[in-house]
């Protein structure tokens, strides 16, 4: 799946499932940017075809619902929304 | 973010129409311009691209028929403003948001998750108790609830300005 990479400090394995016209998802991506983590992310909406399928099942293998913004983090910890506090803490900032 | 043809003429152009409808009605638009504004240029940009006015914070199908209840205002509106104070992107705010005297919360999605899905559009009836005899079939906005009595919904929501497909018949 082609993910977009913003270098920063390592705080593991930080991926971002996004939509490109969403404004919370737009804020989510700020406030990592402003925190200097590093993560990859995707904007599924730009994706297509098989491409597109095969993130949304990735997305509601974490977050049943399919819903965005949805970070995840190390495969394990998932945060659905913006969720300042509990990103800060996640990511340890 | 922004996005190749949607200029920013159409996004002005289309954030002081839809706020005026929006306080026409009696509801609010959220205050802080810059993310409202964000939000109108995705709303345009995915009229562009899958030909109606999609949720900007929803995935799309790019099916009409199918994203029905998420077309801007979306049957999922009201519900969040009465419980959250906003709709799922905070486009649309309660009085005490709007002045600034609450933030929105994160909402969690109201739809239903894609497998629990109707694959059709909705059928526009709800099922009633007794039978009852009137005069005339009562139809319902599914955005705004406005109620009307007459033999086909309005073309357009004299409340929410929504358009006769989101209308259902309720009684």
């Amino acid at each position: 799946m082609a993910t977009e990479h913003v270098d920063g400090t390592n705080r593991g394995n930080v991926v971002l499932y996004a939509l490109s016209t969403c404004g919370w998802c737009g804020k989510t991506k700020e406030l990592l940017r402003q925190m200097g983590v590093a993560f990859d992310f995707v904007y599924v909406d730009l994706l297509e075809g098989s491409e597109q399928d095969d993130a949304i099942t990735q997305v509601e293998k974490f977050n049943p619902q399919g819903s965005f913004p949805t970070l995840v983090i190390d495969d394990r910890k998932v945060i659905v929304g913006f969720r300042e506090q509990e990103i800060r803490e996640a990511l340890g900032s | 973010m922004s996005f190749t043809g949607v200029s920013e003429s159409d996004v002005d152009r289309l954030y002081r129409v839809l706020k005026q409808e929006a306080e026409d009605g009696g509801y609010r638009f959220n205050p802080d311009s810059d993310f409202t504004k964000n939000l109108i240029r995705g709303i345009l940009k995915n009229e562009q691209r899958y030909g109606y006015r999609a949720c900007p914070c929803r995935l799309a199908s790019g099916k009409s028929a199918e994203d029905l209840d998420i077309v801007c205002p979306c049957d999922y509106r009201d519900p969040d403003l009465s419980e959250y104070g906003a709709c799922y992107c905070a486009l649309y705010v309660s009085d005490a948001v709007a002045e600034g005297k609450q933030q929105p919360p994160p909402i969690p999605d109201r739809r239903p998750p894609r497998s629990e899905r109707r694959k059709e559009a909705v059928v526009h009836t709800v099922a009633t108790g007794p039978v009852m005899t009137l005069p005339l079939p009562v139809w319902r906005c599914r955005v705004c609830g406005y109620l009307c009595a007459r033999n086909q919904p309005p073309d357009t929501c004299p409340i929410c300005k929504v358009k006769k497909d989101r209308f259902e018949r309720f009684i």
